[in-house]
């Protein structure tokens, strides 16, 4: 049934693993693009992939998909798939600008958080202890979640000033700008010089006008990862993912692990939703997730089911949302590195004889110098899909080498052997 | 014991039902309104014939979905990329309906297998994936449902296929000439789709499949025992494609009622849903043609009398969360039903632990 | 010091005894092997030491102490381990993790103190020649390594008893040797292994005493040094054997089933079938002996085209396994009675009538062209619930419904119908009373006389000595001999199965 293909694509994911292992080599390789990108900004004149709008932007827009994939992850790496992260994110969009409305963004963001929490924990009650079909029970909440979120907008938004598809305005959280550092890297950005100062504008971007809450939800990341890998909780809701008979057999109650781990995972699409309601924007407006627990979804694929890889995976999507909202010549532009960059890498390894990566590459820029001339812009919506289509990339190419816990979706019921 | 089987069958959809408008009841006390008047209110409108007319064409569509949706379940498959077949069916029947000039039968039929073929191709993407690298059906058609979207969105544009008429907002394809398109029943002031005969069509062709022929036998045995199955000569694999590619092309016709009997052209005003819809009358319906048309009624129903709800200062979206909350308690209730089925049989047998059995066979007696 | 003494435990299940009046004394820092066949008990009895099963009766003593085990924790408690034949590991964790998982030591309760753990490891893997590095990832390693972190997995827990369930029928010879030498390692340090086992020559070559175990009972006690092979092997099958019941068989020269050279190896490379010839001829019965997991179940699966030979080949009535389909297979006349009755020879929600088709959809009389003759299946069901004497209410009920004896006579009807050319049957009688085994032995007798070749795999010997004309013997994944059941020796049988001879 394992067409020969496979060994193919296992050697390149294989040496991309190696490659990127090194720390040397990484610097390498990202000192490496951002010359590349620089090299292209200067010959075209899109200035703005690299500048701290953009960066800024990426940011933002990266957050509630960080929150989305990181909500996915607690979920499947307990085991269960969480299908209705859409569902919990409109929770949180919801509840975040009703009750910041009422009480001030603060208390917006706990009652998303409350309620994320309630939401994943209905979702892990049918799902755990009841037995019903994951997708089911995710794709019934998002359905209810979303009819829920219209019904109550209905009724409380119009008689306060909004009407049912939009909220009251809520009160935003206060921004701040790191000091010393921000300044620092403006200045040089300002410099114009060739390499230093895109970096420098990239940077910039990110020390300034930053939400409290950007910050406090990245800080959510490297949370993860450490009780995930450094405590007692982690180490067994990792087995109830991997190996739940395993882990029943030497004393652990799956049923109560899965649990707290699917309400957690709740908890984050909620705060995703609520960064979308009182950060990104400051009301909830209908349709405002659109999509994004879906691409939240995708990128726990896409970063293999680790926190790193879901943040490279949401900075990625979300650089790609943020240069569609911007100049058109960037996408272009975007597409000239990634042909220059390739070009690059088929000649490394064609030098080490590397013929089959050689050419994949010498391939890949082949079509980016053919999209170049021929194509004027990239469609919008093809940037839009761009996440989803990546992922599926991932899937067929990569799907031997990506490690998803063993046990992800399958039914587990107690005293099973 | 086939008795106790019926009223096990039929105990979980009602019971389910029942709670739903339970909840729905409470809601809507909450409210201040009066619940008995708003059902009322419901289903006078719901039958008032003009009302019948659009709810039955709509049920058209959800039948398909319902169907495409039960074909996939009887394989233990959950197709989610309903979406972007019925989609990708819409849009391509629209197109090559518009860009060929046939005899009037012809045409219409020519439509409809472009329809099942984009569809079926779409649905095929997830289906190699599966048998082939063993990836999840749900998170792959996910995906494939977005980039059908977009893939369309983009084939819209004017200088592809899209074009926009005077006094249009919208992006729309050509139209289908006349040749091409499927007439109505007038009726009740309303105009019923006769892709409705079709659409039965299709759902009997499907029972009789599943029931009577070779191929459906085996479809259905993969479903319950991929190994009998294998053990029994099936190619379980190949099964598993096949299935989705053919649940694909029906949901390749779900937006074809519309397209040949009302609008003759595919826009971005098609309606989305589609997939949750259709899995969720496939399991209120049990997977039977009768049960799925019931339900796609029934769906059509509610989404054509909410707005009724509105007249008393209840936003009609309610009708969702109940849409939701049913699926929800029917597979709820299933669940437990098969749980309390499983252990009254447990008890009848005897639970006795196989390995014990495999002893000296002349110790063993067997005991009823 | 005697570290267990086991006297007089007993445990029944309803019609059948897993043990009866079961004694047994495991001294102190010694390497204790049960042995026995298939059915002897020896399973139960490790269940009911590590807790998982309750005895009707008797006593154990563990460490001089009468003990009541509720549960697999109280045996841990107590320093009673179990490594279990199939592991419980997860690959996409570390060594360390899986050993530490549910006893990790921790600082506040919440995290875990890894470094603490990862010396305590190294050390018991130093002191036991374990040779397992903490930080490797699991999926990485061989399953002999596997097999060592599960006994780190009961020593990390404190076991001083270590109960090994048939801990070489994963391995290869290399791995069987370094298994070995690990256990010697633990005994020198004053632990005590409990080995269950079937292969004589492990046993003799490994153990210090040897308490032997047939229809749930300990027969006797040996030690190596005062015993051998054929001691034990006689003493594990018993003193007679079953007396053959058929007469002279019409065999035909020409060979239906012809199994030449093949072998069969799994993704993880371990070769579970080497180089087996075996040939079947119409009008005869060939017994396949051998204990359970020697091989027999691929050499079925083999013969039917469910996997691939690596190499050799596998043709059977003129066809080449490796070219043809299952369906093929099936459809040229070979009917298969598979082991796994649920899972792979019915569809257990699906009513008797659709169950008949099952294995026969794809020719008359069960299918006409496209469509599936129901009539047919009703007809032919009814036909084979009145001759195999079908306890069922209908036709019309699941086969979930009927209890197992009723639903394998089922199935064999099914398959002896249409008069098959060549009958696999993989333990056709198991778990059926006594009346049905008669019946079922009956027809496969008939279809026999009538022409057909029938490789009748069994663990029971009573039914191989009943119905072959001649037994093949299974091990290790090789023939190892072929008998003649009216002049085979119990010694020569238990021998055979048991890897000790080669004839």
């Amino acid at each position: 049934m394992k067409s020969t293909d496979t060994k193919s694509t296992n050697k390149l994911a294989m040496r991309a693993k190696v490659f990127f292992r090194s720390p040397a080599r990484i610097t390498l390789f990202i000192a490496g693009i951002f010359f590349i990108i620089s090299f292209v900004e200067l010959l075209t004149g899109a200035t703005d992939i690299s500048s701290p709008g953009t960066s800024g932007a990426t940011l933002r827009l990266a957050t509630p998909l960080l929150m989305a994939g990181i909500g996915g992850l607690w979920a499947e790496r307990a085991g269960v798939i969480n299908i209705g992260l859409e569902g919990m994110m409109i929770v949180g969009t919801w509840t975040a600008a009703w009750f910041g409305y009422l009480h001030g963004p603060y208390v917006g963001i706990l009652a998303a958080a409350v309620f994320g929490l309630a939401s994943g924990l209905f979702h892990a009650i049918l799902t755990v202890k009841i037995g019903i079909d994951q997708a089911v029970s995710g794709l019934a909440i998002n359905l209810i979640a979303a009819g829920a979120a219209r019904y109550l907008s209905g009724i409380f938004f119009p008689p306060v000033g909004g009407d049912r598809t939009v909220s009251p305005p809520v009160e935003s959280m206060p921004k701040f700008s790191i000091p010393f550092v921000a300044p620092f890297f403006k200045s040089i950005d300002e410099k114009e010089i060739f390499l230093v100062s895109n970096v420098s504008g990239l940077i910039y971007g990110v020390t300034t006008d930053l939400s409290v809450m950007t910050v406090a939800l990245l800080l959510l990341v490297p949370l993860t990862s450490w009780i995930l890998w450094r405590s007692k909780f982690g180490l067994r809701m990792r087995f109830c993912g991997e190996n739940p008979m395993a882990a029943e057999s030497l004393g652990i109650n799956v049923y109560r692990t899965r649990y707290i781990a699917i309400s957690i995972s709740g908890m984050f699409a909620s705060l995703g939703g609520a960064y979308l309601a009182i950060v990104a924007s400051s009301v909830y407006r209908e349709g405002q997730t659109g999509g994004r627990g879906f691409i939240g979804l995708a990128t726990v694929i896409f970063g293999n089911w680790r926190p790193s890889g879901v943040f490279a995976g949401s900075i990625l999507f979300g650089f790609t949302d943020a240069l569609r909202l911007r100049q058109s010549e960037s996408v272009m532009a975007l597409i000239m590195i990634v042909g220059i960059a390739s070009l690059l890498l088929a000649i490394f390894y064609s030098v080490s004889r590397n013929w089959r990566l050689g050419g994949t590459y010498f391939g890949m820029a082949l079509f980016a110098l053919w999209v170049n001339q021929r194509v004027e812009v990239i469609p919008q919506e093809f940037v839009t899909a761009f996440p989803y289509f990546a992922t599926l990339i991932v899937l067929t190419l990569l799907a031997q080498r990506l490690t998803p816990p063993a046990m992800v979706g399958l039914p587990f019921k107690r005293g099973s052997e | 014991m086939t008795k106790s089987r019926v009223f096990w069958a039929v105990v979980a959809p009602t019971a389910a039902i029942f709670t739903s408008l339970l909840f729905t009841y409470i809601i809507l006390k909450i409210r201040g309104v009066d619940p008995i008047e708003m059902f009322r209110l419901m289903i006078s409108y719901g039958f008032d014939p003009r009302n019948l007319v659009s709810e039955l064409n709509q049920t058209v569509a959800y039948y398909m979905a319902g169907v495409a949706a039960a074909i996939g379940f009887k394989m233990l498959l959950f197709n989610i990329g309903i979406d972007g077949q019925y989609r990708m069916g819409a849009f391509f029947g629209a197109v090559v309906g518009a860009a060929v000039s046939l005899p009037p039968i012809l045409h219409v039929l020519v439509i409809i297998l472009t329809a099942m073929l984009a569809g079926g191709a779409w649905a095929a993407i997830a289906g190699y994936l599966k048998v082939r690298r063993g990836v999840s059906e749900v998170i792959s058609n996910i995906m494939l449902n977005f980039i059908a979207a977009a893939l369309i969105a983009f084939l819209l544009s004017p200088s592809i296929f899209g074009i926009l008429p005077e006094g249009t907002q919208v992006l729309q394809t050509r139209s289908i000439p006349a040749s091409g398109r499927m007439p109505t029943i007038k009726a009740f002031d309303g105009e019923i789709y006769t892709f409705l005969f079709l659409a039965i069509f299709v759902g009997v062709s499907y029972w009789i499949m599943l029931n009577k022929t070779v191929f459906g036998f085996n479809l259905r045995a993969t479903g319950l025992s991929f190994r009998a199955a294998r053990s029994s000569g099936v190619n379980a694999p190949g099964m598993i494609f096949v299935t989705t590619v053919l649940s694909g092309a029906i949901a390749g016709l779900v937006g074809i009622g519309t397209l040949l009997s009302d609008t003759h052209n595919y826009s971005m005003a098609f309606p989305s849903g589609y997939a949750f819809t259709g899995l969720a009358l496939a399991l209120l319906g049990r997977n039977h043609p009768v049960g799925i048309f019931f339900a796609a009624f029934l769906w059509s129903f509610l989404e054509r009398t909410a707005p009724v709800l509105e007249f008393e200062g209840v936003p009609p979206e309610i009708i969702i969360v109940l849409q939701g909350t049913i699926v929800l308690s029917i597979v709820v209730a299933y669940e437990l039903v098969s749980r309390i089925n499983l252990r009254q049989q447990q008890r009848a047998v005897g639970s006795v632990s196989a390995e014990v059995i495999d002893k000296d066979s002349k110790s063993v007696k067997e005991t009823k | 010091m005697n570290v267990l003494e086991i006297s007089g435990v007993e445990k029944k299940y309803p019609g059948v005894v897993a043990n009866q009046d079961v004694s047994l004394q495991v001294r102190q820092a010694s390497i204790h092997a049960i042995i026995g066949e298939n059915g002897a008990g020896k399973s139960t009895l490790m269940k009911i030491l590590y807790g998982l099963i309750k005895p009707d009766a008797g006593s154990i003593r563990a460490f001089g102490n009468e003990v009541n085990l509720k549960s697999p924790q109280d045996a841990i408690a107590l320093g009673i381990g179990m490594v279990h034949q199939h592991f419980k590991l997860a690959d996409n964790a570390t060594v360390l993790e899986n050993v530490i998982l549910g006893s990790e030591p921790t600082r506040f309760g919440f995290l875990v103190k890894y470094d603490e753990a990862r010396e305590k490891l190294k050390e018991i893997s130093k002191n036991y020649g374990l040779e397992i590095d903490p930080d490797e990832s699991l999926a990485n390693l061989g399953v002999g390594e596997r097999q060592r972190v599960e006994i780190a997995k009961v020593l990390f827990r404190g076991a001083k008893i270590l109960i090994l369930d048939e801990p070489t029928a994963v391995l290869v010879p290399q791995e069987v040797a370094e298994l070995f030498a690990n256990l010697r390692e633990l005994v020198k340090k004053g632990l005590t292994i409990l080995f269950i086992s079937h292969k004589l020559d492990e046993v003799l070559s490994i153990a210090d005493d040897i308490t032997i175990m047939r229809r749930g009972k300990t027969v006797a006690s040996r030690k190596p040094s005062n015993t051998s092979k054929k001691e034990l092997a006689e003493l594990m099958v018993g003193g007679e054997l079953p007396k053959p019941k058929v007469g002279a068989a019409k065999i035909s020269s020409s060979s239906i089933l012809n199994i030449k050279e093949a072998s069969y190896s799994r993704l993880d490379k371990r070769e579970i079938l080497n180089k087996v010839n075996l040939e079947l001829h119409g009008g005869e019965i060939l017994g396949l002996a051998g204990v359970e997991g020697n091989g027999q179940s691929e050499l079925v699966e083999l013969i039917m085209g469910l996997i691939q030979p690596s190499s050799g080949s596998v043709e059977i009535l003129g066809m080449n396994v490796a070219s043809h389909l299952t369906k093929d297979i099936r459809n040229a006349g070979v009917a298969y009675i598979p082991q796994d009755r649920q899972r792979d020879g019915l569809l257990m929600t699906a009513p008797l009538w659709e169950n008949r088709i099952l294995g026969h959809q794809f020719n008359s009389p069960m299918a006409k062209s496209i469509w599936v003759n129901k009539s047919a299946a009703v007809e032919g069901s009814k036909s084979i619930v009145a001759e195999f004497d079908v306890r069922t209410p209908g036709i019309s009920v699941l086969a979930s419904a009927l209890s197992g004896g009723n639903q394998q006579k089922f199935i064999v009807g099914r398959e002896l119908s249409g008069d098959p050319k060549i009958i696999v049957a993989a333990q056709p009688t198991r778990g059926v009373d006594v009346g049905a085994q008669a019946i079922i032995w009956d027809h496969l007798v008939q279809a026999r006389s009538k022409g057909a070749g029938i490789l009748l795999v069994s663990a029971d010997l009573e039914e191989l000595f009943s119905l072959s004309d001649r037994i093949a013997v299974i091990y290790n994944g090789s023939i190892v001999s072929i008998l003649n059941p009216r002049e085979t020796s119990p010694e020569q049988l238990g021998l055979a199965m048991t890897g000790a001879s080669k004839s």
